[in-house]
């Protein structure tokens, strides 16, 4: 079975910090790792190698410094790497960077699973991977939280928001999975040093030329773009603070609950 | 240019139920095509669903696409992507809008994939530009900022948030059309087999939320926020350390990783305010903080604020309000 898994590095957080008058997040202000959500599926991924046998590419886009995300998802036990980097890549939104996926991918080869994270905790969007599927022309399964099957056939249940679906596909197929599917180990020593000789493999544009319209990546290709970012406001809030907690402060706010639901 | 034919939302149905998000796309929809001057349509998929194909003219559609077949009863990704491609290349809609529930998100990223066009993920802001263009607001990096977004190509999509956007009374002598169309259906490679409901209730829609964090002594203690909530008509939610302790289950979790909430009230105890706890539960109606730490980020965007000992405040907010309620009745 080969199994591919998507993944982002970004920026930590707990760390980062905003600049509300540029309206910029400052990526330097905060170490990058790789996207937290984008572990679940790696550790997907390898349990299904453990299981069944299966060859576990990571793959990026991303600058230069997105290698060291990859070095950790072959610590965790992905077996291969590569990386997308070309500044041709810059400024993708999820329409562009799900394509540029899409044209490694099938540089790649074949393939019968891709496993993705539900979403990255800097872009929020979730898109990516069903975007991917559909370049691929492969069906995608959304916010897997459990594999019951995985062999020949593939059984998933999908959280739906109070509801739960259990899903069969055939291969191949993209699975989207939440953090509910499983707890992802942490490499050890050993894995880790290994890691730091493992080579990651580096595509740019022009490698991908042949699978790829180069006028699809990056800022070209995107056709949705960032005019602003500001910080949410929160004007409106009362903000009445009671710094003692005596009869008249707890009796204000119990009134003021019950005025609130009326 | 191509004439673009107004704002199209997307109809989402769960076993024949109009999801609420609709209404609210229609509503914004509506205000929206008419500072355009163009028609508002919806498109609905499922099965026997023409009463609530009337629905979603009285709350504001113009004209209603509608698909009816067995198949399309349930989710079915690949038939509803494929019809919904077809017919939004026929009568080219300049906007596209679904809400942003895990279906409209899943199913949308689809859609703009297979029309090569931009997607604007859980939009909480839509307005149009002087041009006619769509001016798309939406929190990313965990909520800490917002972003505003326009897209070059068209539709341009969005997927919009639930409980944000405000819904038109219903009204039925409004008049619109309902076109029925015919589903072109193609074999899926992906079946449902079996459905199983959360035997919780959906913290998402309660109207009041009592929520726990580390200010938390031991697991137990929940029971004191519960005795609080079930006091109001509410329900319990946790930040997330109370989780990963194993102290309350994660349905209960509300925060970036866990769920998004609106309830009118929310009541955080013992609760710091993490980035990532504000960016599920900065939209509630009425926030209330407590909390022995002043310099806690809560306090911030609290509209009220109790600095002190949650085991101390609680009990005292309880027999207050006890109190109260005695008074009013």
């Amino acid at each position: 079975m080969r199994i591919i898994v998507p993944m982002k590095q970004v920026p930590d957080m707990r760390q980062v910090k905003f600049d509300t008058e540029k309206g910029k997040v400052d990526r330097s202000s905060a170490a990058a790792e790789i996207n937290p959500f984008d572990l679940h599926a790696l550790e997907t991924a390898v349990q299904l190698k453990e299981k069944l046998g299966a060859a576990v590419t990571a793959i990026s886009m991303g600058p230069r410094r997105a290698e060291v995300a990859l070095r950790d998802a072959l610590a965790r036990g992905a077996d291969s790497a590569v990386l997308l980097e070309d500044s041709k890549f810059a400024g993708a939104d999820t329409l562009a960077t799900s394509y540029t996926l899409a044209c490694a991918i099938r540089k790649l080869g074949g393939f019968d699973l891709i496993i993705c994270g539900e979403k990255t905790v800097d872009g929020d969007t979730g898109q990516v991977g069903p975007e991917l599927a559909e370049h691929l022309n492969i069906p995608h399964l959304a916010y897997v939280s459990k594999l019951v099957e995985a062999g020949e056939k593939l059984v998933a249940v999908c959280d739906m928001e109070g509801e739960a679906h259990i899903v069969e596909a055939s291969l191949p197929v993209l699975l989207m999975v939440t953090k509910d599917i499983n707890i992802p180990r942490l490499p050890t020593f050993r894995d880790k040093a290994m890691a730091r000789k493992a080579e990651v493999t580096i595509w740019n544009a022009e490698e991908l030329s042949s699978f790829a319209d180069p006028s699809r990546f990056g800022i070209e290709g995107s056709p949705t773009r960032v005019r602003k970012v500001f910080l949410p406001s929160e004007e409106g809030r009362k903000g009445k603070i009671f710094r003692n907690t005596n009869e008249e402060a707890i009796s204000d706010v119990a009134q003021a609950i019950l005025d609130f639901l009326g | 240019m191509k004439d673009y034919a107004g704002v199209m939302v997307f109809a989402e149905q769960r076993e024949g139920r109009i999801h609420p998000v609709t209404y609210e796309l229609l509503g914004k929809g509506r205000e929206i095509a008419d500072k355009l001057g163009r028609p508002l349509s919806s498109v609905l998929l499922g099965d026997q669903l023409e009463a609530e194909a009337r629905e979603l003219v009285y709350h504001g559609a113009d004209r209603v696409f509608w698909y009816d077949h067995p198949v399309l009863k349930d989710p079915d990704l690949v038939n509803y992507k494929h019809n919904i491609v077809r017919l939004v290349r026929e009568v080219n809609p300049e906007i596209f809008l679904l809400g942003a529930t895990r279906w409209g998100r899943s199913l949308g990223a689809r859609i703009a994939a297979a029309l090569g066009t931009g997607l604007t993920a859980d939009c909480t802001g839509l307005e149009v530009d002087e041009d006619g263009s769509l001016i798309q607001i939406r929190p990313a990096f965990s909520g800490n900022v917002l972003a505003q977004i326009k897209t070059s190509t068209k539709p341009q999509m969005a997927t919009v948030r639930y409980k944000v956007m405000s819904s038109l009374p219903r009204d039925t002598h409004r008049n619109g059309e309902i076109i029925r169309k015919q589903a072109e259906l193609i074999p899926s490679p992906l079946t449902i087999t079996g459905k199983e409901r959360a035997a919780e209730a959906d913290i998402a829609e309660a109207e009041v939320i009592v929520s726990g964090g580390a200010g938390l002594k031991r697991a137990g203690d929940f029971s004191l926020l519960a005795e609080l909530a079930e006091l109001l008509g509410g329900t319990v939610g946790s930040s997330r350390l109370p989780v990963d302790s194993g102290w309350i289950g994660r349905e209960h979790q509300v925060g970036f990783s866990g769920h998004t909430v609106k309830p009118k009230v929310y009541i955080a105890c013992g609760i710091s305010g993490s980035p990532q706890h504000l960016a599920g539960m900065r939209e509630s109606g009425c926030i209330i903080a407590i909390n022995s730490d002043p310099s806690a980020p809560i306090f911030k965007i609290a509209d009220y604020g109790i600095v002190g000992d949650l085991y101390e405040v609680v009990p005292k907010l309880i027999k207050n309000i006890k109190r109260l309620k005695r008074c009013n009745s």
